[in-house]
């Protein structure tokens, strides 16, 4: 059967170029969404004109709008939406757990407490907007250090179950201190929970500046995982028999995901089930290998905040909803048709 | 060639293996058998590298604590006993992560690594299940695919953990004669771990008797599976029939007066 003249071809996963195309189709298509739709009109034409470097005849008024308000708010929106997808598919991959999402080691609990903490102290004055951010990265990413040697410690060396058992300690030891701060300061309460639901109201170059580094670091590391990632899946023991350095693959991929998370949750707030529906639903349809996964949770979880935060900011037009109350209704549902429509599809 | 030396392992405060002597000439089959808890899986996680404790192995003259993760992985296969199969992965991708330690780190496989995917599915009859998720094949199938995983390694050195659990007796003479046709055309050295004695005996050159963490006996199948060492080791009441110079292992219950009113 072997000695047939056309040697068939071994079909591995790996991405493939419809899957590409189609996921830079969608981040280019929300892109152009989220820069035309808006209180003051402007030609869908006339933006890709306009982007591509030509004099699409733009008044000045819109180009300020379109530059320097509606672009770094798309930008950020992707780079937040990639970041936590991506994330996401990484500790689902380490972990083995399909629920395991960037939150899962008290990443959340940490920037909650740390900015709960700012917010109280400074009480909206014009420090907090600086303040902020720095106080989710540094209590988001102390949160992951602190889960981490607890999970070491209980078993003398970090296996899976011992340090999601000790994400979800230190996640409701911070969430009860944050709680606590929170009801002692009950006069800054809505600015707490305007930030703790994800809001881009702010969102500027300054914030892209701000995130950018870190997001492009998680990228680079996770993506270089990605074939470790489907090693890791056979657990320790296998991978290690296959030659795989199993430990320091998953802390490339913790530390990388953490540092990610903790960055994007520093400008963005907690937007909530990004990191989970985004990479499942690729999943379902694209296929489970981390090398397909991992790139198109990036494009798709970026086009997915884009349109989430267009979501946000128009249907409740001139108020904003908060991004991960819109993330939560939308996503929810759509994960769950996701899952019908492709579990009846692989009954067959 | 494989020599391990003085392999001693203490899980918890309990000496699983003592001082163990080890050798399996290139292309031998050696079988480890021995009773429950004897510390037969543990003697071949030992040799994958899993269980840790003092002792030394050497390959083909090599110290094996000279070797990088991968060139160990190039010379030493493992078929778990039971493996963890991930969710959604065909059979195609799964035999591929025997391509891994050929692999650079951050690259993706090149046409080698097909070319050698492509052999283990054909030599094992899976190329028309390239495509199927390994997690819904039987469990013949999947014994197939773990071997084809192994085989695409290219490997010299196959440790197999109870490769015959949970298969029927048509698919366990299946799977063994499949070790062996392997074994001969790729000059593999096979070292298995077998619960069941006969087919020990039937497909292993060579048998170690495992008690207690030591070794008891060693040599071929008619010296290690004896009515005496059965009794002995295992506590079992069995006959050997010699079946062709093969010795069949047949265990034989004493009848019982039935008390007559």
């Amino acid at each position: 059967m072997a000695a047939v003249a056309t040697v068939p071809e071994v079909r591995t996963a790996r991405l493939r170029a419809p899957w590409l195309i189609a996921g830079v189709a969608a981040l280019l298509a929300a892109a152009v969404a989220g820069l035309v739709v808006g209180p003051v009109a402007v030609a869908p034409t006339d933006v890709l004109g306009e982007l591509a470097g030509l004099d699409a005849g733009l008044s000045t008024t819109q180009l300020n709008i379109v530059r320097e308000i509606r672009l770094p708010r798309v930008v950020l929106g992707m780079l937040v939406g990639a970041t936590l997808s991506v994330s996401g598919a990484g500790y689902q991959g380490v972990f083995r757990n399909p629920l395991a999402d960037p939150y899962l080691l008290g990443a959340a609990a940490g920037a909650g407490l740390g900015v709960t903490m700012v917010i109280v102290q400074t009480a909206g004055n014009a420090t907090t907007p600086v303040a902020a951010p720095v106080a989710a990265f540094v209590g988001a990413l102390a949160a992951v250090a602190l889960t981490y040697v607890l999970g070491a410690a209980g078993s003398g060396r970090t296996s899976t179950s011992s340090l999601i058992l000790a994400g979800v300690a230190v996640a409701s030891f911070l969430t009860a201190l944050q709680t606590y701060v929170q009801q002692r300061n009950l006069d800054t309460v809505r600015l707490v929970y305007s930030w703790i639901l994800g809001r881009m109201t702010t969102a500027g170059w300054h914030e892209v500046r701000l995130l950018l580094p870190y997001a492009l670091v998680t990228f680079a590391v996770l993506l270089s995982q990605r074939r470790a990632l489907d090693v890791l899946a056979v657990a320790d023991d296998e991978a290690t028999t296959l030659g795989l350095d199993a430990r320091r693959s998953r802390l490339l991929v913790v530390a990388a995901a953490s540092l990610g998370t903790a960055a994007a949750v520093s400008v963005s707030g907690l937007i909530a089930f990004v990191g989970i529906i985004v990479p499942h639903t690729v999943r379902l349809v694209a296929g489970s290998s981390h090398r397909v996964v991992l790139p198109l949770s990036m494009l798709f979880g970026g086009a997915f905040m884009v349109v989430a935060d267009l979501l946000a900011r128009t249907i409740a037009a001139p108020a904003e909803i908060p991004i991960g109350v819109v993330t939560a209704f939308f996503g929810a549902p759509f994960f769950v048709l996701v899952l019908r429509t492709s579990r009846r599809g692989m009954t067959t | 060639m494989i020599r391990a030396t003085g392999v001693t392992v203490d899980l918890g405060d309990k000496r699983v293996l003592d001082d163990v002597d080890l050798e399996v000439a290139d292309g031998e089959w050696l079988s480890i058998v021995g009773p429950n808890g004897a510390g037969k899986t543990t003697l071949l996680r030992w040799l994958a590298g899993l269980a840790k404790g003092p002792g030394e192995l050497h390959l083909d003259g090599r110290p094996v604590a000279s070797l990088r993760r991968r060139e160990r992985a190039r010379l030493v296969a493992l078929v778990p006993q039971s493996p963890v199969i991930p969710d959604g992965m065909s059979v195609a991708d799964y035999v591929l992560l025997g391509r891994n330690p050929h692999i650079r780190a951050l690259g993706v496989e090149g046409p080698r690594d097909l070319a050698a995917v492509h052999d283990a599915l054909a030599r094992l009859e899976l190329v028309d299940m390239a495509q199927r998720v390994v997690s819904t094949l039987s469990g013949g199938e999947r014994q197939r695919v773990l071997i084809a995983r192994a085989l695409a390694q290219g490997s010299p050195i196959v440790l197999l953990d109870e490769p015959t659990t949970a298969l029927d007796v048509g698919h366990q003479q299946q799977v063994l004669e499949l070790v062996d046709t392997l074994r001969h055309a790729h000059g593999l050295s096979v070292i298995s771990t077998m619960h069941d004695l006969t087919l020990a005996g039937q497909y292993a050159e060579r048998l170690i008797l495992l008690d207690n963490g030591r070794v008891v006996v060693d040599g071929a199948a008619d010296e290690v599976l004896t009515e005496d060492n059965l009794a002995r080791y295992y506590g079992a009441k069995v006959r050997i029939i010699h079946d062709g110079g093969q010795p069949v292992i047949l265990p034989f219950r004493e009848r019982r007066e039935v008390a007559e009113t």
